[in-house]
């Protein structure tokens, strides 16, 4: 121990760290952010101690990971089922990086609330965004490297995107894939944002980040009526100071322990779920693929998909730069005045409405009952319950139900595709008739329903409309117009 | 040399810039500047590489006598336009379906790219309700790639495609987009 202690004051003499170093960590901090409200400032330090992981990890997978698009499936696999505790780091570094980007909008999240990032720290709370804007960049690429078909269609995707840019679209799609198609330049691209670019960017950002933290300081919980007024701030700063707390302490101490918890929260569920795929090979001819984005694009997945058609390009070119831009604009729209969340109504209410679309939005992109399923048409059979009593006609009916794949996009007891109405009952709703020209003509104007018109004879369309119509509750008559006789008066 | 500047004459430049150091500054800026334009050009230039066109590749599908009538079928090949490491990536594949012979008497053929018009996605071929579906979106389209329903903006992109000594041929298709659809690359 002393030997040791010989060893650090002879290096310390010549690399001089203790003296640049130390004060940096026992810069004093207001005395409130040591104490209880301490438990608030923990998000920043937790997401910088996974990122560290990140990087551990991610060095590690690099050891083995082959970014080459003939190879890196199979490096996948050997990582997954051969390497040693592969399939462990894979995991890790999935399960931090989600846990990142939970911990950075968490952070992100307080500090709106506590408007932490009034004046004068508008220039912390502008290089976070950009630190966010590295982290998604970071899982979107990342979701690339694992070599799949939901990287392959997820570069579709982004590609068919960027391919609606006015004028250059099409060049830009060009630079996105490094190629007219998708596969071996694509994979290095990404690779190189994924492993050099992006990584570099976001290092220096966090270090302008951390930097800035030290400049301007800790911000006080805030105290409902304690306004804050660029003109008075720093003196008050100053005066709060006084009575400060040295950061290695209390606060560090708070930091230290939830850093570990998120730590080991991240290694449990790594080693008890284990890695996220691959799936299967990134062939594109594969059919009954399902292409989905990462959890932290399903909100945009959602809100895509649930939009009107006239307002899809807005939303995938426009609304982006708008949602970056309007968090850029936050210190700048509010940078004096109150910081208490008791006393600033909007700033809770947009929380509240932001956090709650986001959820909506995600649980939509997890669920997407807008998609077909593909496989409901020969998969899900039409439940014994219905057909137990049917006709000869009604049987044939529900054969041509399934042979026209209706089933894809119609569920039948809850079984089956979401993105038409259940028929369970269909035959109390709509008249055979109707139920004819619906079929027919599909939904008008280019609506979701195809026209089956051309692709149905005669005689399957009787049939077919003969099984709709029995589909309803025990005893229930078939739905009629509601057509009152001529001659009488309307009532009511 | 370093042995010639004395340190007494290396105070007196630092006090007062004669002429030669001003040109000394001024060709350092113009060195510097030239210096960043030669990496930065070609660095540039190298980087939108990638932005080119009209490559043309012609892939043979075999004989038409392979393709029988009125019958949609998806054809895989490996794609030339891209790299030889493209391992199981450069598989692509077209919904063929041939249409017999027009009124002159020549084979006629609609030949369909794979990916949805709305993002791209695969489209499957359902030939029992003569529908592509989309996993995606729910984009359908008609057996003749027209649009029939759900969120594309248009019907399915046709790929150029001829004829030559009995074979079927279509030029390789890039990823298509809405503004740089399959249209002949000539």
């Amino acid at each position: 121990m002393k030997w040791l202690r010989a060893l650090g004051n002879w290096l310390d003499a010549r690399l001089k760290v203790r003296e640049s170093i130390m004060p940096m960590m026992k810069h004093p901090i207001p005395r409130g952010a040591a104490g209880r409200m301490g438990w608030w400032y923990i998000f920043g330090s937790a997401s910088l101690t996974l990122l560290i992981v990140q990087i551990l990890t991610g060095i590690g997978l690099a050891l083995v990971y082959v970014p080459s698009a003939d190879n890196a499936y199979e490096s996948l696999l050997a990582l997954d089922y051969e390497i040693p505790l592969g399939w462990f780091l894979r995991a890790l570094h999935y399960y931090a990086g989600s846990g990142m980007v939970v911990m950075v909008l968490l952070h992100m999240t307080q500090v709106f609330l506590f408007g932490a990032y009034k004046y004068p720290r508008e220039l912390t709370w502008i290089v976070g965004v950009f630190l966010l804007l590295c982290t998604l960049g970071m899982f979107f690429s990342g979701q690339i490297m694992r070599w799949d078909p939901d990287a392959y269609w997820g570069l579709g995707v982004a590609a068919a995107m960027v391919g609606r840019v006015p004028v250059l679209g099409p060049s830009l799609v060009d630079l996105l894939l490094g190629g007219p198609i998708i596969g071996a330049d694509a994979l290095s691209r990404f690779f190189a944002l994924h492993v050099f670019i992006i990584p570099a960017l976001l290092l220096f950002l966090l270090a302008i980040h951390l930097w800035l933290v030290l400049k301007c300081g800790i911000s006080a919980p805030p105290v409902a009526g304690q306004k804050v007024d660029p003109a008075t701030y720093d003196a008050e700063y100053e005066k709060e100071l006084k009575t400060g707390v040295p950061f290695l302490g209390e606060a560090a101490i708070k930091d230290a322990l939830v850093s570990a918890l998120a730590v080991i929260v991240v290694v449990v569920i790594a080693a008890v779920v284990g890695p996220k795929g691959p799936t299967d090979p990134p062939d594109p001819t594969l059919a009954n693929v399902n292409p989905r984005p990462e959890w932290p694009f399903l909100w945009l997945f959602g809100l895509l998909s649930l939009s009107p058609a006239g307002a899809e390009t807005f939303l995938m070119l426009v609304f982006p730069v708008l949602l970056i831009g309007a968090l850029l604009l936050v210190p700048f729209i509010a940078n004096r005045g109150e910081r208490a969340p008791s006393r600033r109504p909007i700033a809770v209410l947009t929380v509240i409405v932001v956090v709650t679309l986001l959820g909506i939005l995600t649980y939509q992109g997890a669920t997407s009952p807008w998609s077909p399923r593909m496989q409901a048409w020969s998969g899900d059979p039409v439940p014994v319950r219905i057909v137990k009593n049917s006709t000869p006609m009604e049987l044939q009916g529900a054969l041509v139900f399934q042979f026209k794949s209706c089933r894809n996009c119609h569920a039948l007891d809850g079984v089956g595709g979401k993105k038409g109405p259940d028929l369970t009952f269909v035959g109390t709703r709509l008249t055979r008739d109707q139920l004819i020209d619906q079929v027919s003509n599909g939904t008008p104007g280019g609506g979701d329903m195809p026209a089956y018109g051309k692709q149905i004879s005669p005689a399957e369309m009787t049939v077919l409309a003969e099984f709709l119509t029995s589909l309803r509750p025990k005893g229930q008559p078939p739905a009629r117009t509601a057509i009152a006789a001529p001659g009488k008066e309307q009532q009511k | 040399m370093s042995e010639d500047s004395s340190p007494s004459s290396a105070a007196e430049d630092v006090g007062q810039p004669t002429f030669s150091r001003r040109l000394l500054l001024w060709l350092a800026i113009a060195a510097g500047f030239l210096a960043t334009l030669a990496v930065a050009l070609p660095f540039v230039g190298y980087l939108f590489g990638p932005v080119r066109r009209n490559r043309i590749r012609w892939v043979n599908l075999g004989a038409i006598s392979n393709f029988p009538k009125d019958q949609t079928r998806l054809e895989t090949f490996d794609n030339p336009l891209g790299q030889s490491w493209d391992g199981v990536t450069a598989q692509n594949g077209v919904f063929v379906r041939y249409l017999g012979l027009d009124a002159s008497n020549k084979d006629q053929f609609l030949i369909f790219a794979i990916n949805c018009a709305h993002l791209g996605c695969p489209v499957t071929w359902f030939p029992q309700s003569g529908l592509f579906m989309c996993p995606c979106h729910g984009g359908v389209y008609y057996e003749n790639g027209e649009h029939a329903s759900g969120p594309p903006p248009r019907g399915l992109f046709h790929c150029v495609w001829r004829v030559q000594d009995g074979n079927l041929e279509i030029q390789a298709p890039h990823f298509p987009t809405l503004q740089n659809t399959l249209k002949d690359q000539g």
